[in-house]
């Protein structure tokens, strides 16, 4: 374990040196999930110095590492609630931005489809509920027209709602950029770095850290999972208890990736959304999540039961998947709360800014949540300086409908056949301050290993890669024993 | 796509794609048929397959009746298809195979199209990973197939674990023992989900005599463990769970064709073998490709595969001149139950031809007594009362059916008797 060790120096990036102790940041983000890169990006371009301290050893390692990966329009999002502002602008948002910072966008659009007559009934409250929140190009289809945009679809839908303003983007690939953003324009990263404590003295924080001290005049809590927890521990209390809800998602063979165009959604229940069927921009098709409320907070282990259920109901709803292999399995574990919407509070006295209980909506919500947080936050801190011309990064291409590197010129060995990566992608993402550092890391950087063979093919060649640059197998960073 | 595509005009007689056994031994007889132009497109660095890193013996008797290990016995392939001038060219991956033999290829120039008269699939097998195995638990890392494992002892000289269970009991499984040894790993046990080992005997004395513990109706359950591996569950046939603590899992067997180019393309593919449908040629739904080697179904040896690529290449090297029966007759095979796991061929031609392939194969997804009968709509064409097991292979002459077939379609089928 490696706690307070001065000694430590990591080879590249600088990432992982020690805090500066004489550096004051404006202000400092905990948790370098989604939302965390996002708040670091938007008050970073807004003028304030940014650090971002996080546990992991690679951004994304809690809620933000599994999700359903689409760009939520907030139609069925709660009534005049926060997280419907923040889903509205997030949406906004990163359609605004997307082709700037070289991401993806999927327009798929999504349909709500009525199995039952009851669910039919429910469809024009649902409709209307997306009015109410300001999404107004929804509208109610018949069974016949639903089978026919759906082709694959089973002939027992009744009837859908159509949401086309629903998207699906890459959710690793977002994240990344909007923190490299921060960073290429000043912000930094602390990696490997665990709040232990923290100290408000009026007018600034000083937070001990698994990696030293650093000071700053404002601290945003983006800690997912341990937002609470975080709150506790240097508030001295919370308003919110997380309780984490498990989904497990089961991910199709490419060769499911067309039998949807659109997001099949169910009719969602009070408790959940329920469990979608619809295609990646990396052309796989995914059936998940469950919704399962447990008490661990990093336990996402997948079981048999829950996965051959998935499978069932993806096969139900297009039967022609009963033929098609399952590519990969996964957990996320989403910060759910007592609450029934995000739990974003300013503490002004304390200079302090709770962005909690950010439940399954965090990536279509991130660039909102960050708008939100920046209006927080200038209340009550002087005006900073805008960026006049910020950098603007570009976003790691991994989605099958833009051109890949294995496209271009130079790119030495496709390494990973099954998802198409490159050489020189992957020696990219072992590079600079957000070097993959794990391979969990690396998989969410450049995808390699997701594809249909988990590895067979490649394994041993990115193990040479990668080699003095962590441990696969162990978990273990090179060179802190 | 298409924006980064370069095309090149030239239309190559015959490309094969994958340069292993298969690939290597069609390639090499096809120049030897005096075929002009022959490319093998490899996408790894080096062409060979699966046995460069099966870095242990017993490979080579068929082909070159002497016992040699995997390396040395796919760099003489290799040296062989060179010497017969085939263009091996490697790095060289097929994104997309289309229709009437045009594939999109990625090389280090970036995309690239290129047309063949024929394409030859010999894109081998791979393991079945822990994903869709739907494995419970949790997902450290130090879970590996046998592949994986045997490129990392033997190509990169790792050590990934010290004491892992090895999953399932093919023939592979006991391989993964040997390359186990190789690397100074000590398995703590072999668990086989039913009643006995699946290797033919004797192949399971291996277990025994390196005192790897076997266990028989026996399932992995679930992996624990966060960032490493701390022992695997297990359940026998009564339900009754335990733990054995090890540091690793070796997922071994569970074969299946590496035919995504087929699944994701234009081609039919078989849902009981995983690869392509194919006629006793070898012929695919779209007749400008054959299929030779492991691709065809789940698994046969290097000597096997090896021997399908070169009845492959006089096959396409027939077609090429117009001599091998139109594809239009074909008739499909059906499977009556599902005892039986797949039949390569799935679809017949006729009439019957001199290359055409010798046996139907078929393979049992179980122990079980019986007759196995081939039949159309006018009666029985062929029957043999037999004993069947899981994953191994029986072989039906192929001319007594297609020469007795009349009319309607053929049905393999296996009646139960007690023995």
């Amino acid at each position: 374990m490696l706690l307070f060790d001065h000694a430590i120096n990591f080879d590249g990036g600088g990432c992982l040196a020690n805090i500066l102790t004489n550096e004051v940041f404006d202000l400092v983000v905990i948790g370098a999930g989604v939302v965390g890169c996002a708040v670091a990006r938007r008050l970073t371009l807004a003028g304030a110095r940014v650090a971002v301290i996080e546990k992991a050893t690679d951004i994304l390692d809690g809620a933000s590492k599994a999700n359903s990966a689409i760009l939520h329009t907030g139609f069925d999002a709660p009534e005049n609630s926060l997280e419907v502002t923040c889903i509205r602008e997030g949406y906004r948002e990163y359609k605004a931005l997307y082709r700037q910072l070289g991401l993806t966008l999927d327009f798929s659009g999504a349909h709500v489809v009525a199995w039952t007559q009851d669910e039919v009934e429910k469809l024009e409250n649902i409709a209307e509920k997306a009015r109410n929140n300001d999404v107004e190009d929804v509208n109610i289809i018949s069974a016949k027209t639903i089978a026919k945009r759906e082709v694959e679809l089973s002939d027992s839908a009744l009837g859908a709602l159509s949401v086309p303003g629903e998207c699906l983007i890459d959710p690793w690939s977002a994240p990344y950029v909007y923190l490299r953003q921060s960073l290429e324009n000043g912000g930094k990263i602390f990696l490997y770095c665990e709040v232990t404590s923290g100290n408000f003295d009026g007018e600034s924080w000083k937070l001990d850290t698994t990696r030293g001290s650093i000071a700053s005049r404002y601290v945003v809590n983006c800690a997912g999972l341990y937002g609470d927890r975080v709150d506790q521990r240097l508030l001295g209390s919370t308003t919110f208890n997380i309780a984490p809800r498990k989904g497990q998602f089961v991910v199709f063979d490419k060769a499911a990736g067309r039998l949807a165009n659109s997001i099949i959604l169910p009719v969602p229940t009070s408790r959940t959304k329920g469990v979608v069927v619809c295609r990646t921009v990396f052309g796989n098709l995914l059936v998940g999540p469950t919704a399962e409320d447990q008490q661990s907070r990093s336990d996402a282990s997948t079981d048999e039961a829950s996965l051959r259920a998935l499978i069932a109901s993806g096969v139900e709803k297009i039967p022609a998947l009963k033929n098609i292999p399952v590519t990969a399995v996964y957990a996320g574990l989403r910060p759910a709360c007592e609450h029934q919407d995000y739990q974003i509070e300013k503490h002004a006295d304390r200079n302090w800014i709770t962005v909690g209980a950010i439940r399954s909506t965090g990536l279509s919500g991130a660039l909102g949540i960050a708008t939100h947080v920046l209006a927080l936050y200038e209340q009550s801190a002087p005006g900073h300086t805008t960026l006049d011309e910020p950098v603007h990064p570009q976003a790691a291409v991994l989605a099958q409908n833009e051109v890949r590197d294995w496209q271009r010129e130079h790119h030495g060995d496709i390494v990973c056949h099954c998802e198409l990566v490159s050489e020189r992608e992957i020696n990219r993402a072992l590079e600079g301050p957000l070097a993959a550092r794990s391979l969990a890391g690396l998989k969410r950087q450049t995808r390699v290993t997701m594809g249909r063979c988990q590895g067979f093919y490649c394994r041993a060649r990115l193990e040479t890669m990668c080699s003095g640059k962590f441990d696969l197998f162990n978990g273990k960073e090179a060179g802190c024993g | 796509m298409v924006e980064h595509v370069s095309r090149t005009p030239v239309i190559i007689d015959v490309v094969i794609i994958g340069g292993g056994p298969a690939g290597l031994s069609a390639a090499t007889e096809l120049k030897r048929l005096g075929i002009d132009q022959v490319v093998v497109l490899e996408r790894e660095n080096q062409a060979g397959g699966i046995p460069r890193h099966c870095g242990h013996p017993p490979f080579g008797m068929r082909e070159f009746t002497r016992v040699m290990t995997g390396p040395r016995y796919a760099r003489k392939l290799v040296k062989a298809a060179e010497l017969a001038g085939v263009d091996i060219r490697i790095s060289t991956t097929v994104v997309e195979a289309r229709p009437g033999g045009s594939l999109l290829i990625a090389t280090d120039q970036g995309a690239q199209e290129i047309t063949a008269r024929r394409v030859v699939y010999a894109t081998g097998v791979r393991e079945t990973p822990r994903s869709a195995r739907l494995i419970s638990g949790t997902r450290p890392p130090g879970v590996l197939s046998t592949g994986s494992l045997q490129s990392m002892v033997y190509l990169n000289k790792h050590k990934p674990f010290d004491r892992p269970v090895i999953i399932g009991s093919e023939l592979v499984s006991f391989s993964s023992i040997q390359t186990c040894r190789h690397a100074g790993i000590s398995p703590v046990a072999m668990v086989e989900e039913t009643g006995s080992a699946i290797a033919r005997w004797p192949t399971p004395l291996y277990a025994r005599v390196t005192g790897v513990p076997l266990f028989t109706d026996t399932r992995l359950s679930a992996i624990k463990g966060h960032d490493n591996i701390v022992a695997v569950v297990v359940e026998n046939a009564q339900g009754e769970r335990r733990e054995i603590a090890c540091d690793g899992v070796i997922l071994t067997g569970r074969f299946t064709p590496e035919s995504s180019l087929s699944s994701c393309g234009h081609l039919l593919v078989d849902v009981a073998t995983g690869g392509p449908v194919v006629d006793q040629f070898g012929r695919c739904s779209d007749p400008v490709y054959f299929a030779a080697g492991n691709v065809l179904r789940p698994v046969e040896t290097a000597g096997w595969s090896w021997n399908e690529g070169r009845q492959a290449a006089h096959r396409v090297s027939q077609d090429l001149l117009g001599k091998l029966p139109s594809s239009a007759t074909e008739r499909r095979i059906t499977l009556a139950n599902s005892l039986i796991k797949y039949c390569m061929p799935q679809v017949l031609s006729f009439p019957h031809h001199r290359l055409s392939m010798k046996y139907l194969q078929l393979r049992f997804t179980r122990h079980a007594t019986g007759i196995l009968s081939m039949s159309d709509d006018t009666g029985t064409l062929w029957k043999r009362a037999m004993t069947v097991f899981p994953e191994r292979r029986v072989l039906v002459p192929l001319r007594r059916v297609v020469d007795g077939c009349q009319t309607g379609s053929i049905q393999a089928k296996f009646e139960e008797r007690s023995p």
